[in-house]
Parts: C-alpha cells; structure tokens; sequence
C-alpha cells in the first residue's frame, strides 16, 4: 500500500470544501447552511495543517488558530441574525427571505 | 500602524463608553479619534516601514487609501449623526463602524495574507450586524442573512485560496511569495494557480463583481440607508485597495495567468450592471447596481495592471466615494421625510433648495462621467491606462456601457429640476441636514478641475 503522502490530504480536503459548498448551494435550512459554511472552514484547517507538516514550518498552523477564532465569531453573529430572524418571520427556511426581489 | 492602533482604541472606548457615562460625548469623541487617526495617517507619507514581523507594510500605497477611508468615513459620520441618536445602542453602532474601519485599513497595509484574512473579517462581521441593525424589519433581516451567508461563504473560497499558495510557496508573506514565485515560475504546482483562482473569487464576492454579484442589490437595497452608504464607499475602496495590492505585490510574475480573467469579468460586470440599472424605479436600487457597474470600471486597473493604473484606481474610488456620499446624503433626506426610495421622490428638490439641486446635479455628473466633474477623470486615467496595456475592446464596452449609464443618471437630475408630486417634500428645511451633500459636490468640482494633485499621489 503506498504510503498517505500530501495528495492524498489535498484530496480529501477538497472533497470537504465541495461537499460545504454543495451544502450552502442546495440546502434551505439556514442552520444547515451554516454548518456546511463550518465544513469549508475546516477543511481549509486540515490543508493548512498538512501543508504545514510538510514544510515543517509551524506558521500555518498559527493561521489554523486565527481561521478557529475567527469562525467562532462569525458563528456568533450568525446565529443571533437567525435568532432576530425567527423572532420576526417564526421560519428559518431561507426560500421565505426573498421579499427583496420583486 | 499607529493608526490601526489608534482607529481600534476609539472603538474600545466607544464601546466603554455606556459604562463611563459618556454617552452624550460619542459623537465629538469618535470625530476625535478619527481626526487623530488621519494625522498620523498623513504622517506616515514617504516612509517604507515593516511592523509586527513584516505582516503590516506601511507605504505610499497604503498611506493614500488609508487616508481616502479615515477620511471617507469622517464625511459619513457627519451626515449620519441621528443613525445614532435613533437606537437604544448608539455605543455599539459607533464602535462597530470604528472596528470595521480598522478592519478596512489593515486590507490597505497588509502584507502577510493573515492580515488580509484578518482585516477582511474585521472588516465584515461588523458589517453584518449592522446590515441588520434595522431589527424589526424583515428587509434589513433578509440583507443581514444574505450578506452574512455570502460573506462567509466568499471567505472559505479566500481561506481555501490561501491555504493552496501557502502549500506551493510554504509562506503567507506578499515578498516571499512574490520572491518563490519569481524563481520557480514554470515549475508550480497546478494548485498555486487554483489558488489564485479562488483568492480572486473570494475577494470579487466583496468587490460585487458579475458573476459574483447576486447578493449585492439585496444586500444594499436592504440595509439601513447610512449602512448602504459606508458599505458603498468604504467596503468598496477597502476591498479594491486590497485587491489591487494582492495581485500587484505578489501574483504580478504569473500576471499573463490572471489579467485575461479580471479583463472578462470588468467588461460582464459594467455591462450588466448598467443595463439593470435602466430599468430600476426606486433610487437606492439603482444605486445598488450602478455600483456593480462601478466594479466594472475599477477591475480595468487589474486587467492591465503596471503604468497609471495604480493612480486611475485611487482617483477613481475617490471620486465615486466622494459622489455616492453625496447621493445617498439626499436620498436619506428624502427617505426620512416621505418614506420612499423611488427617483421621481427627489422631484422638487430644485424648486426648495436650487443649491442642493445642483451639489446632486454635480455628484450625479461625477457618477456618470461628464467633465467638468471627478468622475469624467477617474474615467479617463482609467481608460488611458487601459489603453496603454493593449486592451482597446475592452475601453470599447467601457466607453459603450458608460453612455448607458448617462441615461439613468440624468432621470435624477431631471427630476431634481421637476416641479414637487407631493406636498410634504420638507427634507430642505433644515439646511444643515444637507451639509455633506454641498462638501461632496464642492469637492467633487475641485477634483474635477484639480485632477493632477491628486492623481499625481501615487
């Protein structure tokens, strides 16, 4: 069996990042859709951990904390935009939000 | 850097200030800080300074749009005093437009892509809550939503780009890449230039470039007006000079891989988003898409980067910025009396206040590009740059789209110069309400007749 070299985290993460993608574009429920926006996230988190064994330079694993630390605040808010969403529209299904575009 | 320092203090103490009984104070407080913030800015004119282990770069590039965005930012302090003074949290709307500044201004300096990533969230995670700080609304709910979704959406697409070039470079700093770059160019990887692929897409999600445009009408029609109004000029200039300053400091070796995508996307995005624009009834709308279509003309300083395109880029910003304050000065006026957001609200301007009738006749030339006004030079510098990099077709759907736009930028004009529809066209009565509106199109027709000292900046 050959051995798991980089290509094959490469590989996997993409496979994560497309299956978030995926997520966002087809789901409706918003909370869904955030958690599949989390999916891209930490895939980019197993690329940048990989690469950064690879080179054995630690500096991508510092930017691994700053992407965690950033998307717990990007969560934060998030979910208190849905929590004010459902408060007003009792519904977080995100075909409702479309009264922009008329 | 003393002025990110400065800029985020103001926001920490905006936002202390509840506990300290300052409240009354905020709004001296924060011109204050601002004010402070763009000596210091100024003051870093000439220098070619590295801090915080080489992630923050201080030159002229840098010091101009730092400048640009204090500076932009104080004007839409000025008009927007009772966007405070309306809701219960005035302190935390004061410190959100601090911190998103900051944010803003570390995309100007940034020269480690952490500090990208950084300032561009910075940057956006205020900006959606503000985008929603209309709470009881369901179209500032629904721009919120949207805005945040597609914000973090476009940020895994920056991360994942990131995360490619720092795998085929092993570094995040602009020098080294460039420097790798430089010396292995032929011999990288097939994923460095997926990577290019999806920083770029990542970061025309925030300029609103065609095909990632979608969101913006919604986004900027839904939001409160004076959000619409700083995301339109600062976002914008913010992400531009990010933008400008990714591609040209570190991508510029493999420039023959992305100028043909950024070419193609400036001439999509300027046509569409002129010929939406046409048939738009309310103002705020059509503003929204003329702004995309604004995106369009700026991207032609990316497809032929090198020469003047760094000065036409700032030009042009400054003059669309400087204009768009002064528009959305009388459509929030306008909003705020009658209620409504439609072009043929502003008939009657003429007759009650001939002077702020010709400061938007004067913003509404800028935008369309008619001399003697700023934008007719920001267009300019653009297309002569444009021309000096070989790309005459795309000058061609520039100048076509551009006719377009004159179009639906004179019904305004027309109909600031109408007799008024409605009795309650009252937003004149306060003459200081309009304050900004007459120092945008002052300064408009000073950059219109002055274009050189400016330009020459950079």
């Amino acid at each position: 069996m050959a051995a798991i070299n980089i290509d094959h985290y490469l590989l996997l993460s993409a496979v994560l990042f497309c299956i978030g993608v995926a997520g966002v574009l087809f789901r409706r429920n918003a909370i869904v859709i955030f958690m599949c926006i989390e999916l891209m996230l930490n895939s980019v988190n197993l690329l940048l951990t990989s690469f950064s064994n690879q080179h054995n330079d630690p500096s991508g694993q510092i930017f691994v904390f700053f992407i965690m630390a950033v998307a717990a605040a990007e969560v934060a808010v998030g979910l208190a935009i849905l929590v004010m969403i459902y408060r007003n529209a009792k519904s977080v299904d995100i075909d409702f939000f479309n009264k922009l575009k008329e | 850097m003393n002025t990110i320092v400065i800029l985020s203090v103001t926001g920490i103490a905006a936002m202390m200030s509840d506990v300290f009984k300052l409240k009354k104070a905020l709004f001296g407080l924060s011109l204050l800080g601002l004010l402070i913030a763009l000596v210091f800015s100024v003051y870093d004119w000439g220098q070619y300074a590295t801090y915080f282990n080489q992630m923050v770069l201080t030159d002229n590039y840098a010091v101009v749009f730092t400048t640009m965005l204090i500076g932009i930012t104080f004007l839409w302090f000025l008009m927007s005093k009772d966007f405070f003074s309306s809701h219960s949290s005035a302190s935390e709307h004061y410190a959100l437009i601090l911190f998103s500044l900051t944010g803003g201004v570390m995309m100007t300096n940034f020269s480690d892509l952490t500090i990208l990533f950084l300032g561009l969230e910075i940057l956006s995670i205020a900006l959606y809550i503000l985008a929603g700080s209309d709470k009881g609304n369901l179209f500032s709910n629904e721009a919120s939503l949207k805005y945040f979704m597609i914000g973090s959406f476009a940020t895994g697409f920056l991360l994942f780009g990131i995360a490619l070039i720092y795998g085929a470079t092993s570094s995040f700093n602009l020098q080294e890449i460039s420097a790798y770059v430089q010396q292995h160019n032929g011999s990288l990887p097939m994923y460095f230039y997926a990577g290019i692929l999806m920083i770029l897409t990542g970061l025309t999600f925030k300029v609103s470039a065609v095909p990632f445009h979608f969101w913006a009408p919604d986004v900027y029609d839904g939001s409160p007006t004076l959000v619409t109004t700083y995301m339109l000029s600062v976002v914008k200039m913010a992400a531009f000079a990010a933008l400008y300053r990714l591609f040209i400091y570190c991508f510029a070796p493999v420039y023959e891989f992305w100028i043909p995508v950024f070419a193609i996307m400036s001439a999509v995005t300027m046509l569409l988003g002129n010929i939406t624009a046409v048939y738009q009834k309310s103002l705020k709308r059509m503003l929204a898409y003329s702004s995309i279509a604004h995106a369009g003309y700026m991207l032609m300083a990316l497809a032929s980067p090198g020469g003047t395109s760094r000065s036409a880029l700032m030009f042009y910003l400054l003059a669309y910025a400087i204009s768009t304050l002064g528009v959305f000065n009388v459509l929030y006026q306008v909003h705020k009396v009658t209620g409504r957001e439609e072009i043929k609200s502003v008939k009657g301007l003429f007759r009650k206040n001939p002077f702020a009738a010709i400061m938007l006749t004067l913003c509404m030339l800028s935008m369309a590009g008619i001399p003697p006004v700023a934008g007719f030079f920001g267009k300019y510098y653009m297309f002569v740059s444009t021309l000096n990099g070989g790309l005459t077709w795309l000058v061609l759907i520039a100048v076509l789209s551009s006719l377009i736009g004159v179009y639906f930028y004179f019904k305004v004009i027309i109909a600031a110069f109408q007799e008024p529809e409605l009795e309650n066209t009252a937003y004149y009565r306060q003459p200081s309400d309009l304050t900004v509106l007459y120092i945008c199109g002052i300064l408009s027709l000073l950059l219109g007749i002055l274009p050189q000292f400016v330009a020459g900046l950079l």
